[in-house]
């Protein structure tokens, strides 16, 4: 009976001591991958200013000139395009499931907002080459007398808005939900209709959670990577507007590794771009994050 | 006049789902009295409470059948828009849920709602209802404050001065005093007591003694079902059936 | 004066229940627009891909000329996804459901702890797979190693860890505290009461987050991109390079020649079906579970 039970003691010992080990460093990962960023970019850091590395437009690897501009200007352009589109479904439908759809229908959308966060970013890629990029040159770009191959900031912007489409939806409908229940019908018992207790009530209650699901999208398309490569087009300059092509941080960074070692610098001038990237896309999901947690709070 | 019916409810049935909530209710609500719907939780008071102002209407996966009659209208089947049937009823909840907006804005929203937006006529107004509601000489000064920075008890007071910014002639409550330490119950008490000459008062509670305080008229029920209904002095002296003794007895809970 | 109210104040019905019906209207519209879109996406996908789709294109590896429309299959990025995909989904199983078991056995008294680290996990599935895709080429180039099955196993493992330790997490977070006492009361240690009690509870729940982490591993193109290389055979060793099905999709559509592209088409089928039977799968674990749960 002894040895059985010291084993056992032993046993827990060392799971603790493991198990303790493998939180403590997913806990210190973020720092981690920050730390590796920069000290890997900090060859490229030392040798020119932070500022002018944004500000710069010139992006000539072999004679050592590293703009970063076009890149992070396009992907905002993309970003801010996914949202502008997004969002507005995004609440808009957040709103019917949760207020206006009869349960079955949720019984219908619910799995189809899964199925679509779960197809690959590859497959929107394709769908935005065999879709999006046609449609875009053959009938969008006529319309507006624009000359494009459809290989644009619109189709990147058009793809990755359906991407982070069941992202947004799946937060907003939470917000929606934790709002309580009573606060809707106090509302509605002054004898306002269903769509001004909206409006002015509700929507104004849920408005940090809103900016936060926003925040949240925002963070997730900025880091979205092969969707937008595939149909972007991918040509270094600051561009002017949707019909143009674009060059993302992260399509800059999945299309030259390959070639970084033969060049110097290139490897820094690529883990700037790595460590651009992960500082937006920590900073809004921090900052989003904590708002909905306090949000959150507030109704504990 | 002495004992008009202002609500008469006849054969009503609510399901969720499947599960019945409400058994064939058949109550009469006198005018210009508290009527208390007293009962263990669960029994399916507030359901019937909120079916008097349609909420239930907003549950996609709620049935309703059978008669709500206000002043003698079935508001269950009435081309009326819903707004006006809930505009003549003030609801007070469980917990104060005060509008997220400042403290002169929740009352004057009622008031908006209405049509109303001098600025002359509002404040007067304002000031009139929360005088009703007792609350006017604690935010006089600090209207433009939000109303989550108000105690709890003064919410719920702010939300009853905000449910009577519509003008209603009936009041759902729904054991409005849970939440609220005994001082600020004691006030809400009290108030009813004043408005009852004013306003139709439906009070739901599962405690004995605030009924016993205020009621009027008594409703009582019990899985979903209505035992047993009376004037309150008949209701509490000689109760008729068993499960009606048993309960005030304090054997049911 | 009070006719001219009650004139107002009709005319803000009216307007009232227009605002309700647009805005229903719209809400609807949004809400069949992304309904309408998954139904497009899978229409396209499979109109272009189906064509495309043979019994050889399933069967066989690429043969001497695949690359110019010649001969040969998608097997090699079929076999090499699935390899992956396991692998890293083991990896991150074995590390994240003893994080899991640790956050809501161990910890379960530091609620505070408990809340930190969700939040860094929450936190880290938010960074895009292409830096940890980045980072490990940069890990390997300075430990001088070449592109693997192996080192893509560790890439993707790492990237999928954290969804997979919250699925988890939330599975367990479920289970009723009364168990985790009457374990606890019955004398068994906290890894016992873990590895034994809880994590034969909330199965299904551990199905789930499996088949969740899967289908992130089987799908994910930027953090393989540079880091399992790309063969027409199949590995027969982890320190063997790989083809993905995501990065034969991503290669194979750039190409000029129609039979190239076709193929990119159909395996994009093949990896959207491996993607829809997961989440169907899913999701019947998870109603099973659902109904498991209100026993309680």
């Amino acid at each position: 009976m002894k040895p059985f039970r010291i084993g056992r003691l032993v046993k827990e010992r060392v799971n603790r001591v493991w198990m303790t080990l493998w939180t403590v460093i997913i806990i210190l990962t973020p720092v981690i991958i920050g730390g590796f960023l920069l000290w890997k970019s900090s060859m490229l850091l030392e040798e020119n200013s932070l500022m002018k590395l944004l500000g710069s437009s010139e992006w000539k690897p072999l004679s050592g000139k590293f703009g970063f501009s076009p890149f992070i200007i396009s992907s905002l352009w993309v970003t801010f395009l996914a949202l502008i589109i997004a969002g507005p479904i995004c609440i808009l439908s957040a709103l019917h499931l949760t207020y206006y759809a009869p349960s079955f229908f949720m019984k219908i959308v619910q799995p189809a907002i899964d199925i679509l966060a779960g197809i690959p970013s590859v497959i929107y890629g394709v769908w935005g080459v065999v879709v999006i990029v046609p449609f875009i040159s053959g009938h969008l770009a006529p319309v507006f007398n624009a000359e494009t191959s459809g290989y644009s900031i619109l189709a990147g912007g058009l793809v990755l808005s359906v991407m982070i489409i069941p992202f947004i939806l799946n937060i907003l409908i939470e917000i929606f939900n934790t709002i309580p229940v009573e606060l809707r019908e106090a509302t509605l018992s002054l004898g306002v209709s269903n769509w001004i207790t909206i409006r002015s009530v509700l929507l104004r209650k849920a408005f940090p959670g809103i900016i936060s699901a926003i925040g949240l999208g925002l963070s997730r398309a900025f880091g979205e990577t092969i969707a937008v490569l595939m149909v972007v087009g991918n040509v270094t300059h600051v561009p002017e507007g949707v019909f143009q092509p674009g060059y993302p941080l992260t399509a800059l960074i999945a299309n030259n590794y390959g070639e970084m070692l033969s060049i110097p610098l290139y490897d820094s001038a690529l883990m700037l771009a790595a460590l651009i990237l992960f500082a937006i896309v920590v900073l809004f999901n921090l900052a989003s994050r904590l708002i909905i947690i306090r949000y959150e709070n507030k109704y504990r | 006049m002495e004992n008009e019916t202002k609500i008469r409810i006849e054969n009503l049935n609510l399901s969720i789902g499947k599960s019945k909530i409400l058994k064939d209710i058949n109550v009469e609500i006198p005018k210009h009295k508290i009527t208390v719907i007293l009962g263990p939780s669960g029994c399916g008071k507030t359901t019937l409470l909120k079916s008097m102002n349609r909420l239930t209407d907003i549950y996609s996966d709620i049935r309703v059948s059978g008669k709500i009659l206000i002043d003698g209208e079935d508001i269950l089947h009435t081309d009326k828009d819903v707004t006006e049937i809930r505009k003549r009823m003030g609801l007070l909840s469980q917990r104060p849920y005060p509008l997220p907006m400042n403290i002169y804005k929740n009352i004057a929203f009622g008031l908006k709602i209405s049509g109303r937006r001098k600025k002359r006529f509002l404040n007067k107004r304002i000031e009139h209802y929360l005088k009703q509601a007792n609350l006017w000489n604690e935010v006089k000064d600090r209207l433009k404050e939000p109303a989550a920075s108000l105690s709890i008890g003064q919410q719920q007071r702010l939300c009853l001065a905000r449910g009577l910014a519509v003008d209603p002639d009936i009041i759902l409550a729904d054991e409005p005093t849970s939440a609220l330490d005994p001082i600020s119950s004691q006030e809400i008490e009290k108030k009813f007591t004043e408005l009852k000459n004013g306003y139709t008062i439906v009070l739901v509670t599962h405690i004995l003694r605030q009924a016993i305080r205020l009621a009027d008229y008594v409703i009582f029920m019990y899985l979903g079902e209505v035992i047993e209904q009376g004037p309150a002095e008949q209701f509490f002296k000689s109760p008729q059936t068993e499960i009606t003794k048993a309960y005030l007895k304090g054997s049911i809970n | 004066m009070r006719i001219s109210t009650g004139n107002i104040f009709r005319l803000r019905k009216t307007w009232w229940r227009f605002e309700e019906t647009f805005f229903r209207s719209l809400m609807i519209f949004s809400s069949m627009v992304i309904v309408g879109v998954l139904l497009l996406i899978i229409f396209s996908i499979m109109k272009t891909g189906i064509p495309a789709l043979s019994f050889e294109m399933l069967t066989q590896t690429p043969k001497g000329g695949f690359y110019f429309g010649k001969e040969g299959g998608i097997l090699n990025a079929i076999v090499g996804s699935a390899y992956l995909a396991v692998g890293a989904t083991g990896l991150a199983l074995s590390i994240g459901l003893p994080v899991a078991i640790f956050m809501n056995t161990w910890l379960l008294k530091h609620k505070k702890t408990v809340n930190i680290i969700r939040f860094i996990l929450d936190l880290l599935w938010g960074v895009p797979s292409i830096i940890y895709g980045a980072i490990g080429f940069m890990i390997m180039i300075m430990l001088g190693l070449k592109t693997s099955l192996l080192a893509g196993i560790i890439v993707v493992g790492m990237f999928i860890l954290p969804i997979m330790i919250r699925a988890i997490d939330e599975a367990l977070k479920t289970s009723p505290s009364g168990l985790t006492e009457a374990s606890l009361s019955l004398g068994s240690t906290k890894s016992e009461l873990g590895f034994k009690v809880l994590a034969k509870q909330c199965f299904p729940g551990i199905i789930t987050a499996v088949l969740l982490s899967f289908g992130r591993a089987i799908g994910d193109a930027a953090s393989v991109l540079f880091t399992t290389g790309f063969t027409d055979n199949i590995p027969t060793s982890l320190t063997q390079p790989t083809a993905t099905l995501p990065l034969s999709i991503f290669f194979q559509l750039t190409s000029p020649i129609p039979e190239v592209k076709n193929r990119a088409y159909a395996a994009a089928v093949v990896l959207t079906i491996i993607i829809l039977l997961t989440s169907i799968l899913s999701r019947v674990f998870s109603n099973r579970y659902k109904k498991h749960s209100i026993k309680f």
